[in-house]
């Protein structure tokens, strides 16, 4: 008999899967016009779907994110997955009652088709042959999975930052196969700001001269650029207050350098980031997805595509944080507003944290108890 | 004092035990100002009721959600702008009326989001009250206004008929209406009957549209 120790010691362990889908001539139709496929998606699972299969979580990963959500992938694999402190056994998003999913993004480079995936009428990497997805394509590509897995309505939808705007995407286009939504620290469009710091990122990368127009593959690739393009982005994710708090004018050598070689902590620290992305991401798929990100717009041509009828019986959590600049608390409040108009079942908190955008993945109790208290509460009147 | 994970009606404030009684069951019910959700708790289980809560401050907010009720962070003044006529079928403003800047406006907002609505208010005419200006010429202190002139979060200062001819001014009908006289600490009341303007220390009234 195994002890509860040793059980509680055990790592989670979970398989990473692939699910392959519009193949020709039944290509996926994207909203640019294109065609494309066959398409593959990576998804992870955690948790057993019950009989009625009405017990269905899907996680929307954000833009940098990937399909391993939470556990570990193999026998002494020392990283868990992503938001390994919010799903699990016992955990907020309890895997012990749910069933998790969370599928790479179509656009993607962790498994599921992207710019790096090999064009099938080529024989070689897309690059920027691959078209222009969008989220609403994304989130099409994710319908395939949820429908393959034999599940007609999730009992909710989690996400994050790009993550969010997935969750709103599904709420507009499939609003019949929604139960209810948690989008947290997102928004229905973005900022120009936010445009304006993607846009920042994606010229990093094509000016990088190993970038050459997108086909790098047979090279090391734009490393410098989408080294630049990480470290940009880490400084919308923290904060004024938090990287005061964080590094502050501290060295990270005994004294001022007189060179360019970096002396603050704060320059290692986003050096490091972006040393580290490098190793695990594709500067093609960046620039796929942060132009994904800049086309959302729930709210294009005047009409706010949340305000609809259809989503009167769905309930949400929308959740924002304090000092998050870059998908401030006024766009979750603006998702808020159009929901009430439906006569949707809204609830709306705003969490008091100094980290900044990142603070929604950064463990923190008062999220843990938003987030299991109102799936406690869809669980016992929708799915019981 | 607020009471935090009960719902039973004993435990309520007693202005809010009269207000869950005249709730039908299965109504839509928006409460403003919602605490830690006690209303909101109590109907949800004894009357099946659809609610949301508004609510200020982040902490109750949380509360709040994670006892399973639905509840919006925000200033209810703001708030109670974007639901359509008719949303709800009550909507509740208890104790509250009194810290308002613009009542008048904030009552036909609710009177176009709710089919009724039902306030409850402290009665500055409480005789207590009436006796301490008189005998100290003091701004009064009492259990229901615990408060001195420069912290009171109270701006208007409303008896039971101050409010009804207010009423009559707007237009408004009276559905029901109660005075009560509440001790410990407002949890234990009772409904005064006779000379209300000076006997009770709340008055509570449920209100609709002229129609």
């Amino acid at each position: 008999m195994t002890s509860i120790n040793e059980v509680a010691l055990k790592p989670l362990l979970v398989e990473k899967r692939y699910f392959t889908f519009a193949q020709a001539p039944d290509e996926m139709v994207l909203d640019c016009g294109s065609r494309l496929g066959p398409i593959t998606l990576a998804y992870e699972t955690l948790g057993e779907l019950n009989a009625d299969r009405t017990n269905a979580i899907l996680i929307l990963h954000a833009f940098s994110g990937d399909s391993h959500v939470a556990g570990y992938l193999h026998e002494g694999d020392e990283r868990p997955g992503w938001w390994d402190n919010m799903v699990g056994p016992g955990k907020p998003i309890d895997t012990n009652r749910y069933f998790v999913i969370c599928s790479n993004i179509l656009g993607g480079c962790a498994g599921s088709t992207g710019p790096s995936s090999i064009n099938p009428e080529t024989g070689k990497p897309y690059g920027l042959a691959f078209p222009m997805v969008t989220i609403k394509d994304m989130v099409h590509a994710q319908k395939h999975l949820i429908e393959h897995l034999g599940i007609t309505k999730l009992m909710s939808l989690i996400g994050g930052s790009v993550g969010g705007m997935q969750v709103l995407r599904w709420c507009a286009d499939y609003p019949e196969m929604v139960i209810s939504a948690i989008p947290l620290a997102t928004t229905t469009r973005h900022s120009a700001q936010a445009i304006a710091f993607n846009e920042v990122a994606r010229q990093a990368i094509m000016a990088d001269p190993d970038w050459n127009n997108g086909d790098y593959y047979d090279g090391q690739g734009p490393t410098h650029g989408l080294a630049v393009a990480r470290m940009i982005g880490h400084v919308t994710y923290l904060s004024d207050e938090a990287m005061r708090e964080k590094f502050g004018r501290r060295l990270h050598r005994s004294a001022l350098s007189f060179d360019f070689t970096g002396d603050f902590q704060v320059e290692s620290y986003l050096h490091h980031q972006g040393q580290k992305f490098v190793t695990r991401f594709d500067a093609n798929a960046l620039l796929f997805i942060t132009k994904a990100a800049d086309y959302f717009d729930l709210e294009r041509g005047g009409h706010n595509l949340l305000i609809n009828e259809a989503l009167a019986e769905v309930s949400f959590l929308v959740i924002s944080f304090t000092s998050d600049w870059l998908y401030p608390t006024y766009q979750s409040r603006g998702i808020v507003s159009a929901l009430k108009k439906n006569g949707s079942d809204v609830s709306f908190c705003e969490i008091e944290a100094q980290c900044g955008h990142d603070a929604f993945l950064i463990p923190n109790k008062r999220l843990d108890g938003l987030i299991s208290g109102f799936l406690d509460r869809v669980y016992h009147e929708h799915c019981l | 004092m607020s009471t935090v994970y009960n719902q039973e009606l004993g435990t309520m404030r007693f202005d809010l035990q009269v207000i869950a009684s005249w709730i039908e069951p299965g109504a839509r019910v928006l409460d403003l100002g919602c605490g830690n959700g006690d209303l909101l708790e109590y109907l949800k289980k004894h009357k099946q009721v659809n609610g949301t809560g508004i609510e200020f401050s982040e902490e109750k907010v949380a509360r709040c959600i994670e006892r399973g009720l639905t509840v919006l962070q925000g200033d209810f003044r703001k708030e109670v702008c974007d639901y359509p006529e008719g949303r709800f079928d009550v909507v509740v403003l208890s104790q509250t009326l009194q810290q308002i800047r613009d009542p008048k406006e904030l009552l036909i907002d609710l009177l176009w989001i709710g089919k009724r609505v039902i306030v409850s208010f402290p009665n500055f005419a409480h005789w207590s009250a009436r006796l301490q200006i008189l005998c100290t010429g003091m701004a009064p202190i009492t259990d229901q206004l615990p408060y001195e002139w420069y912290n009171t979060p109270n701006i208007r200062v409303i008896s039971i008929k101050d409010f009804k001819k207010f009423l009559r001014i707007l237009g408004v009908r009276t559905v029901k209406e109660v005075a009560i006289n509440t001790h410990h600490h407002d949890y234990k009341g009772n409904i005064v009957k006779y000379l209300r303007n000076l006997r009770a220390t709340y008055g509570i009234m449920m209100l609709e549209r002229m129609q």
